[in-house]
């Protein structure tokens, strides 16, 4: 029982990341992580919010009809992000500002909505918050790498702490101000999930279509 | 109110929701590989988003906002803490009712959102969308336009990007990239070239 319990907590930090593999939670993952304080941020609100979401759908899940299940998650699923965003307006209000209406969009978030569907619906509580809580680290995980690779190259420095000297303060790093716009997070995601695919090759995706063998006799 | 255009365009161009706010991404990438389902999950969210904005405007300036309920003796009253759970009442009953439609009248493409469809309730770019509007404190006219320019946007890209993919069907990449990671590539660069029209929209 621990062994399995260790297995769905672990199995989705990278083996079954559902940023990476299974394409759940990616609007938020890119959004907020201009900087490591926010992403910082962010990962930890939806991983409160995706436990606690899967402890109480799991612990109701017998009495909820599935035909209005959907409703019913999304309701305590919405319930727990407006919690959430009241207590980062109360202790972290600079950051809740630059957060604007992401943290509101966890509500929203496949990742949430994911878990609750496909395994608190099904699963006893105390399994359940461990896979959500394998989940939120999953994500975290993703967040982090991002959030830490795009402020170091971006503003030279981690947690607004300068790293690396940039040339406007007599240092000699030149700040690479794409790290900090829109496509960089999308060539950093990609080159995350070819780094993983590639250690990990049964991830990778079939071919569509596979080209046909060419006969070499014309060369 | 400002001009309608403008505002349109800045929705569908500049403020793109899945290349430059990151919205609706989830979606965007897992329906982008055939473009004539990207059209029908484009058109989708276009009406979901051109009826929901304003409807929850409606639901927001009359029931929700600070001192809406004055009418009702409570002027004091600020529920706008609610409107997270407002607004996604409001879209899962319009989401259930073009599914419904959907499989009543165009069952192919009904066939083709498959498991997708209840998801558009959760996109997040069809909440982000009425979120903006309360933010942004946009009338009734405005959040309607609103709402068509961000979907049409959204619709452009998701076409763009399945037709980009479905051309590099037959390419031959690395293994890890396939798929997934390509499409990340393929929309970093789309967010590229959109950045240029915050340029144009910045002169």
């Amino acid at each position: 029982m621990a062994a399995r319990l260790w297995q769905v907590l672990t199995d989705p930090l990278v083996r079954q990341n559902p940023v990476t593999l299974q394409i759940l939670g990616i609007c938020s993952a890119l959004a907020v992580t201009t900087a490591l304080d926010t992403a910082l941020t962010m990962a930890v609100s939806l991983t409160v919010v995706v436990v606690l979401a899967a402890g109480i759908v799991s612990a109701i899940r017998r009495f909820i009809p599935s035909t209005i299940r959907l409703i019913v998650q999304i309701i305590v699923v919405a319930s727990l992000v407006i919690v959430i965003d009241q207590v980062l307006q109360a202790y972290f209000f600079e950051i809740s500002k630059r957060l604007s209406v992401f943290v509101s969009l966890i509500t929203t978030n496949c990742l949430v909505l994911g878990r609750t569907e496909s395994f608190a619906r099904n699963n006893p509580p105390l399994p359940s918050m461990i896979d959500a809580l394998g989940n939120g680290l999953g994500y975290s995980l993703v967040l982090i790498v991002i959030g830490a690779t795009r402020e170091l190259f971006g503003a030279g420095s981690l947690m607004g702490v300068q790293i690396l000297p940039t040339v406007d303060q007599g240092g000699w790093f030149t700040p690479l101000g794409l790290m900090l716009l829109a496509p960089s997070a999308f060539f950093l995601l990609g080159g995350l999930v070819w780094a993983i695919r590639s250690a990990r090759p049964e991830q990778a995706e079939a071919a569509e279509h596979v080209a046909p063998a060419v006969a070499e006799a014309g060369r | 109110m400002t001009d309608p255009g403008a505002v349109f365009f800045q929705a569908m161009l500049v403020d793109n929701m899945p290349l430059t706010l990151f919205l609706g991404l989830c979606t965007f990438l897992a329906l982008s590989r055939k473009p004539d389902i990207a059209l029908g999950l484009g058109l989708a969210v276009t009406f979901v988003l051109g009826l929901t904005v304003p409807l929850n405007q409606v639901v927001y300036a009359a029931l929700l906002a600070p001192g809406a309920l004055a009418w009702a003796g409570s002027p004091d009253l600020d529920l706008s803490y609610l409107k997270l759970i407002a607004f996604i009442g409001v879209i899962a009953a319009v989401v259930q009712l073009i599914e419904m439609l959907l499989d009543r009248f165009f069952p192919a493409i009904h066939a083709a959102f498959g498991v997708f469809l209840p998801l558009l309730t959760v996109q997040c770019a069809i909440l982000a969308g009425s979120l903006f509007m309360v933010e942004r404190q946009m009338g009734l006219a405005e959040s309607a336009v609103y709402g068509l320019g961000s979907g049409a946007g959204f619709a452009l890209a998701v076409v763009m990007l399945a037709a980009i993919r479905a051309r590099l069907a037959y390419a031959d990449l690395p293994a890890g990239l396939r798929g997934l990671g390509i499409a990340f590539v393929l929309a970093g660069m789309m967010s590229l070239g959109f950045a240029s029209f915050a340029q144009m929209a910045a002169q």
